[in-house]
């Protein structure tokens, strides 16, 4: 879908992204580049890197803010992966959080797995399906100074929201540890719902 | 009780406050019973996948949540029960209501059936197929406290013994 968007970059502005967070807002980010690139951006304990099930970045934010509604909730996605699970936007936008924003990663292309063409690159446009499906509040980033005026606000109020990203073809930068457990327990310390005990002294 | 106002006092036991479901059928009075009662955060999520996503992020936020589903809508989340759920230890509870056996005129569904108990048994996950209103109060409550404790997923597979099946059954299957 072409737009008249300037063409950006994921790591870039992943990096202005987490600059930006001053109140432990959660950050979910899916499969792939999304989470290398957060990942790269410097590890915070509110952040979690999907290492599988393709499409539920969303559905994961979702959950985190259902359960803590004060807290700003983030999700990092790829277009190909939010081909795979649009029903969810419908989903989100009944259920109206707030505190929730959705950033869709758009290259046209499943670049991971050797840069196939997704239909982003012919004539779908995720701000249109995600407005068709009630989320009222999503746009194309213009530029990176747009960016960083869409994102100069708190998270924990305003949503949903989705912003969506026409970005290059470059792979991740990050290499995120591959310990699923290890993740998940490093993200509920950072929500202040994780175990522990005597085993953080 | 019936078996889903049981199933309802269950969850309460446990604090198990946020509900993402599927609907079918024979779930209808479970669903019912939790869309009319405060307690609970419920959630119509568009694809069973969509719904373990959704409580795997609420347990990580501390809420206890539980997937409502048909026997076909646990056909559709063994990607998210293999890479998510069970390699991240999330403490999953997953309600089926069981197709595809005594009396079913679907034979999509009879076929979908097979293949639950295969992938259950695959991944791991403790599951339990509930067939009376008698036992069913013991193994919900140890159940749910055992997936909480350990971590683990667990599965609740609702056999037609317990809800009496599909209603449409009984007219659609063949008279001989």
């Amino acid at each position: 879908m072409s737009t008249n968007s300037k063409v950006l970059n994921r790591a870039d502005l992943t990096k202005r992204l987490v600059g930006k967070l001053k109140h432990d807002e959660a950050v979910v980010a899916g499969i792939g580049n999304a989470n290398f690139d957060l990942f790269a951006a410097g590890h915070r304990p509110q952040n979690f890197y999907m290492l599988g099930s393709m499409g539920l970045a969303c559905p994961i934010a979702l959950g985190v803010a259902i359960a803590q509604p004060e807290r700003g909730v983030i999700a990092l996605e790829g277009d190909g992966s939010i081909l795979m699970a649009l029903g969810c936007l419908a989903t989100i936008a009944t259920v109206a959080p707030r505190n929730l924003t959705i950033v869709i990663w758009d290259n046209g292309i499943y670049q991971i797995t050797g840069k196939q063409a997704a239909a982003t690159k012919g004539v779908t446009d995720i701000v249109a399906v995600a407005r068709g499906a009630g989320i009222a509040n999503a746009s194309w980033v213009k530029d990176e100074k747009h960016f960083d005026e869409l994102i100069d606000r708190r998270f924990d109020t305003g949503g949903p929201i989705l912003l969506a990203v026409k970005i290059d073809d470059r792979p991740g930068v990050g290499k995120t540890i591959r310990d699923p457990a290890l993740i998940r327990n490093r993200f509920m310390k950072g929500l202040g719902t994780g175990r522990g005990g005597p085993l953080d002294a | 009780m019936t078996w889903s106002s049981t199933f309802v006092a269950a969850l309460k036991e446990n604090d198990v406050r946020l509900v993402a479901y599927v609907p079918d059928n024979v779930l209808t009075p479970l669903i019912e019973g939790i869309t009319a009662d405060n307690y609970f955060i419920s959630i119509g999520a568009t694809r069973e996948d969509e719904a373990i996503g959704v409580v795997a992020g609420a347990w990580m936020g501390g809420m206890k949540g539980v997937i409502l589903m048909q026997t076909s809508g646990f056909a559709l989340i063994a990607n998210a029960l293999a890479s998510l759920v069970v390699p991240s230890q999330i403490p999953a509870i997953m309600v089926v209501s069981e197709r595809g056996t005594m009396g079913e005129f679907n034979i999509g569904q009879t076929y979908v059936a097979r293949t639950m108990r295969p992938v259950l048994d695959a991944l791991a996950i403790s599951h339990h197929t509930l067939t009376d209103e008698a036992t069913m109060p013991f193994v919900v409550d140890r159940s749910i406290k055992q997936a909480i404790t350990t971590q683990a997923p667990v599965a609740f597979i609702l056999s037609p013994l317990l809800t009496g099946g599909n209603p449409a059954s009984q007219t659609k299957l063949a008279k001989n």
